[in-house]
């Protein structure tokens, strides 16, 4: 990869520590994709700030990073631990939000814009089509593409902290110009968001870098989020366009027995002992969607509903947030269920939940069963 | 040969060898280098100090820091040599300092899990 000036003498230290961490990293990014330079970045949003994910070895790198380190570009960062509202119900050590609050007060320092929010692309105005951002999260990176026409990569922690503080990204990958070259047809009919999680799943783990998908029409926010969530769990797969006359080479069906593989390898138990949703958060449509589909009715369980802090605000003054209290949800911002320290073996064995990426990680990082519904089926049977 | 290097070092070591794809959040024990994931081949054996080598990286963003953490902890293998290289795992290694290459496909096919070799 071809570097200014200015860029190689950031590589050498020149330019200070911070800068040569950051130029790296790009480095190594640019190098494996085969990049030919960097170019801008407009908006960074990093992932790597819950201390359940990172641990003490990422907490102690963010705080000597922060002593030199600023962003550059506007950059927003994904959820952390908990909800400092509620982290009191939850029984974490001291040790936890100590570790915690120390994290976000390097991103802060650093000048994030704190959103703790997996659905960036839910709370802010997207940029103009083509805008080149970089993206860690994976729900966001491929929402971005698919359906912001933005440009990103499927950028890691990293990739993209070291965006945020050059305003740079190695030009590759997605960011050109890039058809699928694998298409794959969509045959199972009558579909949910549940249908489109483990179609998701199943294209992370068979297309490469994008993939075109066929007999699908018009997504609904909800579907749209539970694919473009599962894509990011199984694979590397950054990009989806939904194509009915794809020109791609390879061609593959999803049928009824694919989608029972990928059922039987995520779903592990018959029922869960509480309920999560959101992995992703719930934006404000999918607030007040749940909210008419609860009207009159309550969960039998423990419903944890995770949410941006800007959507809960919003979705309190509007009433859906008070109508959701009364049918028993606790709602929940600044986190998530996708590797949350708050559902542990101490309070359940198992967790039914509408969230394929959720699921993947409730077994593979917490241990727990979980029992996978579409949110229709879980409002039929969890409540009365 | 290798294909390419994307982070320099001179490394020799035991081959560990996956024909799966890892998620280094969901499938490592950032403290002991442990594969976790029950359904991965590599599941029960341990990363540390050796060359592993695997198709490539999958999932979570926050593998990075996994990759990270496991070098802060002494788990980290001593090299990673994949097919395609993601940006999650040239980044990990990249702050970690652990080299890493790509391979050709004859050479990813040629090396044996317990291999003596040296790279870079």
């Amino acid at each position: 990869m071809e570097l200014t000036e200015d860029e190689e003498e950031s590589l050498n230290g020149e330019h200070g520590e911070a800068l040569q961490t950051a130029y790296r990293i790009l480095s190594a990014t640019g190098e494996a994709t085969d990049a030919e330079k960097l170019v801008p970045i407009h908006w960074a949003h990093v992932s790597g700030v819950n201390y359940n994910t990172i641990g003490d070895a990422g907490e102690e790198f963010l705080a000597t990073l922060s002593k030199n380190a600023k962003f550059k570009v506007r950059t927003t960062v994904n959820p952390m631990g908990y909800d400092r509202d509620s982290v009191e119900k939850f029984g974490l050590d001291e040790n936890f939000i100590q570790k915690q609050e120390s994290i976000k007060k390097s991103y802060k320092k650093m000048g994030v814009t704190p959103s703790f929010s997996c659905i960036p692309y839910e709370i802010y105005d997207m940029p103009q089509e083509g805008t080149q951002v970089a993206f860690a999260e994976t729900n966001a990176a491929i929402y971005a593409n698919s359906i912001g026409k933005l440009k990103t990569n499927k950028e890691s922690a990293f990739s993209a902290l070291a965006s945020a503080i050059t305003g740079k990204s190695p030009y590759s990958d997605l960011r050109k110009d890039d058809s699928p070259t694998m298409s794959i047809a969509m045959k199972v009919s009558d579909p949910n968001e549940l249908t489109f999680g483990l179609l998701g799943y199943f294209a992370g783990k068979v297309a490469d870098k994008s993939v075109a998908i066929s007999g699908v029409k018009n997504l609904d926010k909800r579907c749209n989020k539970s694919l473009c969530a599962s894509m990011g769990t199984s694979g590397t797969c950054g990009k989806f366009v939904l194509d009915d006359n794809s020109s791609a080479s390879e061609k593959v069906d999803f049928d009824e027995k694919e989608m029972q593989k990928v059922y039987d390898e995520l779903n592990t138990a018959e029922s869960g002992d509480l309920i999560t949703l959101g992995s992703p958060q719930l934006g404000l449509e999918e607030m007040s969607g749940l909210a008419s589909m609860l009207k009159g009715r309550a969960f039998k369980k423990r419903c944890l509903i995770f949410c941006p802090r800007a959507i809960q605000e919003q979705a309190r003054h509007l009433g859906y947030a008070g109508q959701l209290e009364s049918a028993g949800c606790e709602l929940m911002s600044d986190c998530c269920t996708c590797l949350t320290p708050l559902v542990t073996k101490k309070d359940a064995d198992s967790v039914t939940t509408n969230s394929i990426k959720g699921a993947y990680y409730l077994k593979n990082s917490n241990g727990l069963d979980v029992n996978l519904k579409p949110l229709s089926e879980i409002v039929r049977d969890e409540t009365s | 040969m290798t294909l390419k290097t994307i982070v320099k070092g001179k490394v020799t070591g035991k081959v560990l060898k996956s024909s799966q794809p890892i998620n280094f959040l969901g499938s490592v024990d950032k403290k002991t280098g442990a594969i976790t994931d029950q359904k991965h081949d590599l599941f029960g054996k341990k990363i540390a100090g050796s060359i592993l080598v695997f198709p490539n990286g999958i999932g979570s963003s926050v593998g990075a820091y996994t990759i990270y953490s496991l070098k802060s902890n002494n788990s980290a293998p001593a090299a990673m040599a994949c097919q395609k290289v993601d940006l999650t795992v040239a980044s990990g290694c990249a702050l970690a300092n652990i080299p890493l290459f790509i391979l050709s496909p004859d050479e990813y096919d040629s090396m044996k899990d317990g291999d003596e070799i040296s790279l870079g």
